[in-house]
């Protein structure tokens, strides 16, 4: 490899703009931004990407967080420096092709396909045999064999006998291009759905409606012009306790309407007026009743009294000890720096003394023993309610991309494994006999044309024994 | 005979082959080349066996589902595909020292399915982001891509050490020679690149359909485009600069490195892609 591989041909046109063009056509910048696209994204995937600040120190440093964040690499495929690489491949791959097409054009628009006999003759793989029949008969023998094997055909006669030529696939030449149109139409997807589109997500707890979401990228509140009700919310287990299936029945209403019913389950969205629905995730709420159990903490002298209540009502203790209040519920209480997962809080105020404080976990019903009270209150039972956590995302660049997609696998397909090849085959008078060659070329794949040049001859030979049928 | 214990005789089967090729290959002798070719036959249908047997088991145990949904599937659907690529190649070739330096690859890929003991060979259930009819056509487009790059892999590695052979007897001058290793490695760049980039797309279109999203960043999703941007920057040096021999062979081998990154690596990092992780 050469050490100027990288750098960009000097080009010494006095036109700027000429030079600009020329910088962008080359096929070294596609090399070096390509190489340069693969090193720079490995730098995403190994920092974990919009994480908090604290994170980051956490994790880095000081010192190495300002670098990394003066270089956005916390954010990275969204800097301004990898945009700037993808618009610089962008008009490489653009300037590319209108640079060379006119070109391929001229190849492939050829209304009468030239053929260079001399090349075919110096062909390293050609195949040369004897007949005892004559050039024409060959001739006769041969073309309607070569004409049925490629789509052009053609015989010219020379003093000494016949030249048959064939081709096909000179069109594959445009393959190249196929394939640069198709990134074109992923970028332009890509960039409508970056402007036009959005992406968010919202809770909506069994039986509620919203009509506003919460960005993913800015965090900001989106409002819909439709409301979504979640009507219920189911998750199943296999027997080994593995989730099965996430399901939530949703209902959109329009001013208050239902337009719409549908079980949405991961891979199997909801989709209306081109805003897509997708089950994501799924939490748990209380309602607002509940059963306490309340024992006294000497067992000797034990009781147990069930109790039930709500969230903000004041329970009374037994023996006129003073109250407890449900206050609050969350998904994941803290307790010595960890979590101890879906707790209720509550607050708990001797009949003398000043009010502390109650966590009681779901996960484990002894945890009030801890606090050394009187009383062990503990929840028994509560109304288990979930939210379903949904994705929603409008993306209007998607038919473009998906085109995209098709678009770049024909165009791989065509470049890589359709061939521009040709075919020629000599015949010459050698006093009564003749003398045969076939040659052949194509634009990819040698090793297999010239396997095909094999194939192409023995059949010849066959027909040019003198008792096969001239047909 | 349950499907693992097929894939774990499989596994010796291919380790068989792999030495018969070598052997074949050292010491300069056809029959064993040709014993080797019919004990990779055998090892491949033991592996397509062993494949079937496994979505029929997966069905009388009630669950029901391709076996191409975790690390051990993978590999083993991964050792698949190269044999098979393998058997084709050799046919239109001949010429058996490729086996030599392919075979021995398909027998890795199996022996750590079937041997290491982090890997679970146990059949279960799909977790529901699973559940799609994209899980087969992503994942089957995806190992075929591999397996090719696998194989060009391979023949690069040939190609670089039979330029090394001066001496005439030398067992590497039993290789193809260096223009034929040449283009078959670019074929299989190909075939590799045009499936990787099929594996990308189901890829995006079904996490457009699970998620909203097609594309998202995610560190396989990530990989895969850096292992696509290798192959890419192959191909255009390769067309358009004319890069011949050494330069493809040893950028052939660093796409492979990225691919086993894609592969193994992005498991030690966060993501979506857990599934193919151990476990």
């Amino acid at each position: 490899m050469g050490k100027d591989f990288l750098m960009v041909k000097n080009e010494t046109s006095p036109d700027p703009k000429n030079r600009i063009w020329m910088f962008f056509a080359s096929v070294k910048l596609t090399v070096a931004l390509l190489l340069t696209l693969a090193i720079t994204s490995i730098i995403g995937t190994v920092i974990p990407q919009n994480e908090s600040p604290a994170t980051y120190i956490n994790a880095y440093g000081e010192n190495l967080y300002r670098i990394f964040s003066v270089l956005n690499f916390f954010d990275m495929y969204r800097s301004w420096w990898f945009q700037v690489l993808i618009i610089f491949l962008t008009i490489n791959v653009v300037v590319c092709s209108l640079e060379r097409l006119p070109k391929t054009w001229k190849i492939v628009s050829v209304k009468v396909p030239p053929f260079n006999v001399d090349r075919f003759r110096s062909d390293k793989g050609k195949v040369d045999f004897q007949s005892q029949r004559s050039v024409q008969t060959l001739r006769q023998a041969f073309e309607p064999f070569i004409c049925k094997k490629f789509s052009y055909c053609r015989v010219e006669e020379t003093d000494k006998g016949v030249f048959l030529f064939g081709e096909k696939g000179r069109w594959t030449r445009l393959g190249a291009y196929i394939v640069h149109v198709s990134i074109i139409f992923l970028l332009v997807g890509a960039l409508i759905g970056s402007i036009y589109g959005f992406e968010g997500f919202v809770n909506i707890p069994e039986g509620e409606t919203v009509n506003r979401i919460r960005l993913r990228n800015t965090n900001e509140i989106y409002p819909l012009d439709f409301e979504i009700r979640c009507d219920q919310f189911s998750v199943s287990f296999y027997e080994s306790g593995t989730p099965k299936e996430y399901r939530s029945a949703l209902t959109i209403l329009e001013e208050g309407n239902s337009v719409l019913q549908k079980d949405i389950i991961v891979n199997d969205p909801l989709s209306y007026n081109g805003i897509n629905i997708f089950q994501s995730s799924y939490g748990s709420l209380p309602s607002e009743s509940l059963t306490l159990s309340i024992s006294s903490r000497e067992a000797e002298f034990g009781f147990n009294v069930i109790k039930e209540t709500k969230i903000g009502e004041p329970v009374e203790l037994p023996d006129d000890k003073g109250t407890v209040v449900i206050k609050d519920y969350t998904n994941s209480a803290q307790f010595g720096g960890r979590s101890i997962g879906e707790a209720f809080i509550g607050e708990l105020t001797p009949r003398e003394g000043e009010p502390v404080q109650v966590i009681l976990p779901l996960r484990f019903p002894n945890f009030d023993r801890m606090r050394q009270g009187d009383f062990i209150i503990a929840v028994q039972d509560y109304e288990k309610k979930f939210y379903t956590g949904l994705q929603v995302a409008y993306d209007p660049g998607v038919p473009v991309v998906y085109l995209g997609f098709i678009v770049m696998i024909l165009g791989c397909f065509i470049t890589f494994f359709i061939s521009h090849q040709r075919i020629c085959i000599e015949i010459i008078r050698a006093g009564n006999n003749s003398r045969v060659m076939v040659a052949g070329s194509a634009n990819k794949n040698k090793l297999g044309m010239q396997q095909k040049i094999k194939r192409i001859s023995e059949k010849l030979q066959g027909m040019s024994q003198v008792n096969s049928p001239t047909t | 005979m349950n499907s693992s214990s097929i894939l774990s005789i499989t596994t010796f089967v291919y380790a068989a082959a792999a030495f018969l090729y070598i052997f074949a290959w050292i010491f300069k002798k056809d029959f064993p080349g040709k014993v080797a070719t019919w004990v990779a036959s055998v090892g491949l249908a033991g592996n397509i066996s062993g494949f079937i047997l496994r979505w029929i088991e997966s069905y009388q145990m009630g669950i029901g589902r391709a076996p191409l949904s975790n690390l051990y599937e993978s590999l083993v659907f991964f050792a698949l595909t190269i044999a098979l690529i393998y058997l084709i190649i050799e046919q239109k070739y001949k010429n058996r020292s490729m086996g030599a330096f392919i075979l021995p690859l398909a027998f890795l890929v199996l022996a750590y399915a079937s041997l290491s003991p982090n890997i679970s060979d146990r059949i279960q259930p799909l977790v529901p982001a699973l559940k799609s009819n994209w899980l087969i056509a992503h994942v089957v487009t995806c190992f075929i891509g591999y397996a090719a790059f696998a194989i060009a892999f391979g023949l690069s590695i040939m190609f670089i050490l039979r330029q090394r052979a001066q001496t005439e007897g030398s067992i590497l001058k039993r290789f193809p020679e260096p223009s034929v290793l040449d283009e078959l490695t670019y074929q299989m760049v190909m075939l590799g690149f045009l499936f990787l980039s099929i594996g990308i797309i189901t890829g995006a279109v079904w996490a457009n359909s699970a998620w909203g999203r097609y594309w998202g960043w995610d560190p396989k999703e990530t990989w895969s485009l850096i292992t696509w941007f290798v192959y890419s920057t192959l191909i255009h040096a390769r067309m358009m600069r004319g890069w011949h021999g050494k330069r493809i062979a040893w950028l052939s081998i660093v796409g492979f490195m990225a691919v086993m990154f894609t592969y193994f690596g992005v498991n030690l990092l966060p993501g979506l892609h857990s599934y193919g992780a151990t476990g």
